[in-house]
């Protein structure tokens, strides 16, 4: 890469381990919770136990009595805070509605809404305070269940024009496929629990440590609720213990946690249970249909994709997640219409591949069910519906290498040695299936600063308000820092997620990568222009009629790009100029591009076995073959990738947030009954990073890995599992029940 | 949480004797479901009994060649005890199918048998449950019972008991010996749990001052034909939708005597003599196991989510019995199921 140094050691695209992970391992990394201040008041949310209704009356007067209680804030005597959903609207908040505010008003919008915050010294006595708030309701009717709300549901996205008649396609279709798939309700639980440490200073800003993906959306949020002004609240995330999009938006602890520490003037921390995070946003269940029309030669005539997505009855979220199908494979007729169901839930938000865990869910299950009924090879079929443009936009892409994908990733899996017929494999009493499924995803890019301060002993540190949630970001900035500045990574310290640093856009999208890389770069740039401008005034300076395009940095030293033997060391140079520091920031630019298509694509191929009287289900080996341009770190990049194939097995075969319809409750709220997959699940997984260079995309040819490597994998479990068994389970999670149920069917 | 006093008992007579003076009292040992259950104020104690460091934690052998197995023995432990692994193996089979490691390491033997159901309403505080309030109700009947009983359940509760260990010790004939104020006293394991019928609040026979002290278990232990099958949702960490714990004694490739119990279909370890008087004397093959299987599950009535488990049951009985007569029981560590 011309923008990178030419020396020996280069960081990146090398297998390198985490900066973090030393600090993680020992302990030393704090997260939101972690952070300690002198006086530290606790608090304890007590949650509305119906779905949809009104507080008649709140008895704070016992909760109030227990000794050590600092407080019980309900919104009957809270302070003051903004009035307008514009206040309350976040970066990450739909366009639509009126966003949730804690402890605002007497109405119940969904169950475990937050109805008081008990403040006491300690968190057990705030906690034991909150078992005494009582609460009487006007309780009324409510709907929890997209099903019943399926006919009158809301269009959030369609496309102006519908290319061709896909209706008249299907019905004059050789072939044809139609069904409905179902992904139910799915919550992130990341590890670490959502937590709000809010130091409370005399005469001081306000300072939150909180757990999200975006510390400039969090304290622009609180600045506007609580109508302070910017220098007034900072807000930090040094550490995420996991987020997967339940981060991204502002939740209502760092609200409550605020409002409190401002009111009672001391700091506050607030750490919401395990149950209580399924009180916040969550993937929504989503019912997928699917009609396909293809000719006998597996050419796609048309493609018909409509799906119906939980939301609030208060905002309008929604993703793309129909829009896939009618983009990634060719097909002259294509219709896709997304709608949105408001159910008396909070509000659904972004959980890792938003949109397209899901539709591309439906659409490569539907894929794989018109393979079987044209007696196709399902990568044959992928191959005859093929397209090397953007089907929506009618673009080139900079880059795909989807076909390499499946290329690699078959030969990985040994896919030739497949037989064709369902029930045709065996190992002992298991039937063995092997499905495939394609992925796609966006490769994005934002606006992102970084800040650079280069010291006279060659140590730099590189700063951003990005967060790390830990995907790596830590790491892949000191990588491209340490190449494009020419020193050693150890000699690299990133400092990310403080409102006060330069600033990023919230982590997620997967386009932190590149957004946060790009303004490494940029910002190294302005470094090496301002030692050059040093390095010409040296006397007798080897670099005196040099230009800025002529010289790199590169061990230590700028040197000539192409005499390497033609340079000054940094800390010469710095030295001459008597500085003992030199600071840059600067903001990425990407070349402005509409003539092409930005995506990432994967083929995932995956075995399993299904013990044929048990209905008992092994996923026993996966290959992910990811085509996602350049690859910055293959180490923590293979483990992004993993983690999200266990992702998506969990989605085929666990993964369902049960509610109780009639009372418009979750029944599973914790992560012993909200299955996600544990290692006994979990077998062999093969991760290919396909080559896919990408000079267009931007400098360093980066597209993210953070979503792609879930996308397809529940679809090729799920096409393994009829593969193996003959049945096809199209609601998820695929449990043994509905499998035994398929068979007796059969 | 509640706040509670918390207390030690030096010997088991000062375990009975604070237990009978201290109103809402609980003895505590591992913790591993009381202290989950305390967190969401399901159960309020007053006070905490702490037995954890009473003497009660060896494995000895009987006079009558059994084992009797002190009610504090760690089930990490008694999953790996030589004696158990040798002669006992489908009770260490059964232990390992349960929980985690961490919780094993930490639950007591006794405690094991004393858990509470993991019905969600009986957890959720906001929901009516006639376990946890006498008389308010049963939510599961009506609502999600995908992981309920198919029987012996009662029109009040439909809860199941979670235990794996329990399934085993039902079947192996197993003694419970309490300590109450009135002295000792020996409960046959089958009649230690109870169905739920119109007092599902109660789910043992243990008097309200009695403490578990040890499990005895009969010289009879099957180590040569026997396994426990557990189906579930993912392969570890998981409650049973069924499992089964069959033994046989075989001779000449028929049955002399046979053990099968069931858990996850019930509130409390299923097991009928019927069904195993239906298999003495018959071949060891698939038609005398599903006889069995089907006389054992004749009076099943499903719930409206967990129809399935009748017929899983079934083929888990069968399946179960047939490893256990070709002498190859299930593997707990891989969970390949044979």
């Amino acid at each position: 890469m011309s923008m990178l140094n030419n020396t020996a050691k280069t960081y990146t695209g090398t297998a390198t381990s985490r900066v973090d992970g030393r600090a993680k391992v020992t302990g030393a990394a704090k997260y939101a919770g972690d952070f300690n201040a002198g006086g530290l008041a606790y608090g304890a949310v007590v949650e509305a136990t119906i779905a949809r209704g009104r507080i008649a009356q709140i008895d704070i007067s016992a909760a109030r009595r227990v000794p050590g209680v600092i407080d019980v804030i309900t919104h009957e005597n809270r302070p003051k805070v903004a009035d307008s959903d514009e206040a309350w609207r976040d970066d990450v908040a739909p366009e639509e509605g009126s966003p949730f505010r804690p402890l605002y008003d007497d109405a119940i919008k969904f169950n475990q809404q937050p109805i008081a915050l008990v403040v006491a010294e300690e968190w057990e006595i705030a906690r034991y305070a909150a078992s005494f708030v009582r609460v009487d309701y006007e309780k009324q009717p409510f709907v929890t269940d997209v099903y019943r709300k399926r006919d009158d549901a809301i269009v959030v996205e369609k496309p102006d024009r519908p290319r061709g008649d896909a209706a008249k396609a299907f019905a004059a279709a050789e072939v044809r496929h139609e069904a409905d798939y179902f992904i139910p309700t799915e919550h992130h639980n990341p590890m670490e629990l959502f937590a709000t440490t809010a130091m409370w200073e005399a005469g001081g800003p306000l300072t939150v440590y909180d757990k999200t993906q975006g510390v400039r959306n969090v304290q622009q949020y609180l600045c506007s609720v609580f109508e302070k002004k910017p220098e007034e609240i900072r807000v930090l995330s040094p550490y995420v213990g996991g987020a997967f999009g339940a981060g991204l938006r502002p939740q209502y602890q760092v609200v409550l946690a605020v409002m409190a520490a401002l009111k009672l003037q001391r700091s506050m921390r607030l750490v919401l249970t395990r149950q209580q995070m399924y009180g916040l946003g969550y993937r929504p269940a989503t019912i997928e249909r699917l009609a396909l029309g293809a000719r006998r030669d597996g050419t796609l005539d048309t493609i018909t994709h409509e799906a119906v997505g939980v939301t609030s009855q208060f905002e309008e979220f929604s993703r793309n997640d129909t829009g896939w199908s009618a983009l990634l494979y060719a097909s002259p007729n294509a219709r896709y219409e997304h709608r949105v169901a408001p159910l008396d839930v909070p509000t659904s938000c972004d959980m890792r591949a938003p949109g397209a865990a899901t539709g591309v869910y439906a659409l490569e299950s539907a894929m794989d069910e018109l393979a079987v009924a044209l007696k196709m090879d399902p990568v044959e079929l992928r191959l005859r519906c093929y397209s090397d443009r953007d089907q929506n936009e009618d673009l080139p892409y900079t880059s795909k290498r989807l076909r390499e994908c499946y290329r690699e990733g078959a030969a990985a899996f040994g896919w030739d040695k497949r037989k064709v017929e369902p029930r045709s494999m065996r190992d002992g009493k298991s039937l063995v299936g092997w499905g495939m499924a394609s992925g796609v995803w966006e490769a994005l890019q934002m606006p992102t600063a970084v800040r650079i301060v280069m010291t006279a002993n060659g140590h730099a540190e590189v700063s951003c308000a990005a967060s790390d949630i830990g995907t790596g970001t830590y790491t892949i900035m000191a990588q491209v820092a340490a190449d494009s500045l020419g020193i050693p990574i150890e000699n690299v310290t990133v400092h990310l997620a403080d409102s006060t640093l330069p600033r990023a856009p919230v982590e997620g999208g997967s386009w932190m990568a590149a957004s946060a890389c790009h303004a490494v770069i940029a910002t190294a740039g302005e470094v090496r222009k301002e030692l050059l401008r040093l390095a010409k005034l040296m006397k007798g300076s080897p670099l005196a009629d040099a230009v800025e395009e002529d010289v790199t940095l590169s061990d230590g030293k700028l040197v000539g790009r192409r005499q390497t033997e033609r340079g000054v060391s940094i800390s010469d140079i710095m030295r001459h100029g008597a500085l003992e520091r030199i600071e840059k920031e600067k903001t990425n630019e990407f070349a402005e591009d509409k003539a092409h298509a930005r995506n990432t694509h994967s083929a995932v191929f995956a075995e399993v076995k299904v013990d044929e009287e048990l209905g008992v289900i092994r996923v026993t080996r996966v290959v992910s073959a990811v085509a996602a341009g350049r690859v910055l770190n293959p180490k923590t990049g293979r483990s992004q990738v993993m983690g999200a194939v266990v992702g998506g097995i969990g989605m085929a075969l666990h993964e369902e947030t049960i509610y109780d319809h009639g009372l418009g409750r979750i029944m599973n709220a914790n992560i012993a009954e909200y299955h996600v997959p544990v290692n006994a699940d979990i077998h062999d997984i093969e991760v290919i990073f396909v080559d896919e260079p990408d000079a267009l995309i931007n400098p360093l040819g980066i597209k993210g890995l953070g979503e792609i490597g879930i996308v397809g994998v529940a679809a090729a479990v799920a096409n393994a599992v009829y593969h193996a068994t003959g049945v096809r389970v199209r609601d998820l999670p695929i449990t043994l029940d509905k499998v035994l149920a398929g068979r007796q069917a059969a | 949480m509640i706040p509670f006093q918390y207390t030690r008992a030096n010997n088991i007579a000062d375990a009975v004797r604070l237990i009978a003076a201290t109103s809402g009292a609980k003895f505590i040992a591992g913790g591993t479901n009381l202290l989950d259950l305390m967190k969401d104020n399901v159960e309020r104690p007053t006070t905490l009994i702490d037995i954890s460091r009473l003497p009660l934690t060896s494995v000895e052998e009987t006079a009558s060649g059994g084992l009797r197995i002190g009610a504090l023995v760690p089930n990490s432990d008694l999953a790996w005890h030589p004696l158990i692994e040798k002669r006992y193996p489908l009770l260490a089979s059964a232990i390992l199918a349960g929980a985690s490691q961490q919780l094993r390491n930490m639950a007591s033997t006794g405690g094991n048998l004393v858990q509470r159901t993991r019905c969600a309403y009986f957890y959720d505080t906001a929901t009516p449950c006639n376990k946890r309030e006498p008389g308010s109700g049963c939510s599961a009947i009506s609502g999600v019972n995908r992981g309920h009983a198919i029987l012996g359940a009662s029109t009040s509760c439909i809860a199941t008991h979670p235990s794996d260990m329990c399934v085993a010790l039902v079947a192996l004939d197993a003694t419970v010996h309490v300590t109450g104020p009135n002295g000792a006293r020996a409960i046959p394991f089958a009649d230690f749990h109870r169905l739920a019928g119109d007092t599902p609040h109660i789910d043992t026979n243990l008097g309200p001052d009695e403490i578990i002290t040890s499990i005895e278990v009969p010289a009879k232990g099957f180590a040569s034909n026997h396994s426990y099958l557990k189906i579930r949702d993912r392969m570890s960490y998981a409650f049973a939708l069924i499992s089964v714990a069959a033994a046989l004694e075989l001779k000449d490739g028929m049955i002399q005597e046979a053990r099968l119990a069931l858990g996850g279909v019930a509130h409390k370890p299923w097991r009928n003599p019927a069904a195993e008087a239906a298999l003495r004397g018959r071949p060891a093959d698939e038609a005398s196991f599903a006889g069995a299987a089907d006389l054992l599950l004749r009076d099943a009535r499903p719930q409206a989510h967990n129809g399935f488990k009748l017929d899983l049951a079934r083929r888990a009985i069968i399946r179960t019995l047939s490893q256990a007569a070709h002498g190859t029981p299930q593997s707990q560590s891989n969970k390949t199921i044979q």
